[in-house]
């Protein structure tokens, strides 16, 4: 592979933009498709099917055998809240391979101290998801209790279409949050993809055990989203 | 602190950057067609330099040393090469997947 494709690649995967290369399998010879390129003809056909699956595969354009490896960005976790859950989930999100950020306006909380090795904000959540926004390859996690914080995060997590929204609070929480989510336009089936109460019910009871239920949730939802999609098209 | 998976320094393909940029000789190998139980799926790379120095796997550890000797050849003819491993593949490798799986590996060049 040419070395300047594979820097061009490796800076829109940096970027968070999903990528294909393609490869002659004869030749060695690549070429790079970004999502936002034109396509054509039977190529472009098995680009966007590529696209669309998120499957790399072999494929015959022209007579060419073809390898078509797709990039999508990494799963990113954004947890709202610099809590004792939080410190337990963002070590292990990190092993399972998430991109985690930890985002909490209350200073106290956020302190490098308690989050070692974590991107960490002390910001509002609207101050640093207007810089870096949520995607589709993203994850929510919010988990302060506090409707002046988890509420703009959750609205716009389920606004950018995220894999997994989840929520901390108890029923009764809910039924309050889910109240002032409608009230700000966003309807009942947006705001059923919630996970409420957070985390799968495994009887967790300690901070680290709710994280293994959080993070067990979200790996389910990162999977299912991938056979969905597969679905789909099929 | 940015924890993307680029960031890390066991993204294969990052690494490759980095190897190159370094001035190593480097290849790709890439998992590109499975049959069967294969431990690693298609679009998996494993990136090797002409020392043998490896990151990255296209197997759980069953072809990965065979697949460095080849990408050692390929680093000197400059020329991709395909492999294929199967469980029953006697004759050809002397590697194979316990799992019972069939995995055809492209190993090229990183220049």
């Amino acid at each position: 592979m040419d070395i300047e494709l594979l820097k061009q690649a490796n800076a829109e995967r940096a970027a968070r933009r999903a990528v294909i290369l393609a490869t002659d399998l004869e030749t060695g010879a690549a070429t790079l498709h970004r999502e936002s390129d034109r396509r054509d003809g039977d190529l472009g056909s098995a680009l966007t099917r590529a696209f669309d699956s998120g499957k790399s595969g072999s494929v015959e354009i022209g007579g060419r055998p073809l390898f078509l490896n797709v990039h999508v960005p990494p799963a990113r976790l954004v947890v709202i809240g610099a809590v004792h859950i939080s410190q337990a989930l963002a070590p292990m999100a990190r092993l399972a391979g998430l991109d985690v950020e930890i985002i909490d306006p209350r200073t106290a909380f956020a302190t490098p101290e308690r989050f070692p090795d974590t991107a960490l904000s002390a910001e509002w959540p609207e101050t640093v998801l207007a810089n870096r926004p949520l995607d589709a390859f993203t994850a929510l996690a919010a988990v302060t209790h506090d409707p002046k914080i988890d509420d703009y995060p959750l609205e716009a997590a389920l606004r950018a279409n995220c894999f997994y929204v989840g929520a901390l609070g108890s029923r009764k929480t809910h039924g309050k949050r889910v109240d002032r989510l409608k009230a700000n336009g966003l309807s009942e089936a947006e705001i059923a993809r919630i996970r409420a109460p957070i985390g799968l019910p495994i009887g967790a009871a300690s901070p680290a055990e709710i994280a293994v239920s959080v993070l067990a949730e979200i790996i389910g939802a990162l999977r299912s989203r991938a056979s969905r999609q597969m679905e789909a098209q099929a | 602190m940015t924890s993307d998976l680029l960031g890390q320094g066991t993204d294969p393909l990052a690494l490759a950057e980095r190897w190159v940029g370094e001035g190593r000789k480097v290849a790709l190998a890439t998992v590109v067609e499975t049959w069967g139980s294969a431990p690693r799926p298609v679009g998996s790379h494993l990136v090797i330099d002409s020392e043998g120095n490896f990151e990255g796997s296209v197997s759980g550890g069953c072809v990965e040393g065979a697949v460095v000797g080849e990408a050692i050849d390929v680093l000197e003819s400059r020329t991709p090469k395909m492999l294929e491993f199967g469980v029953a593949d006697e004759t050809a490798w002397q590697v194979g997947l316990s799992c019972g799986g069939r995995i055809k590996v492209f190993v090229e060049p990183v220049a």
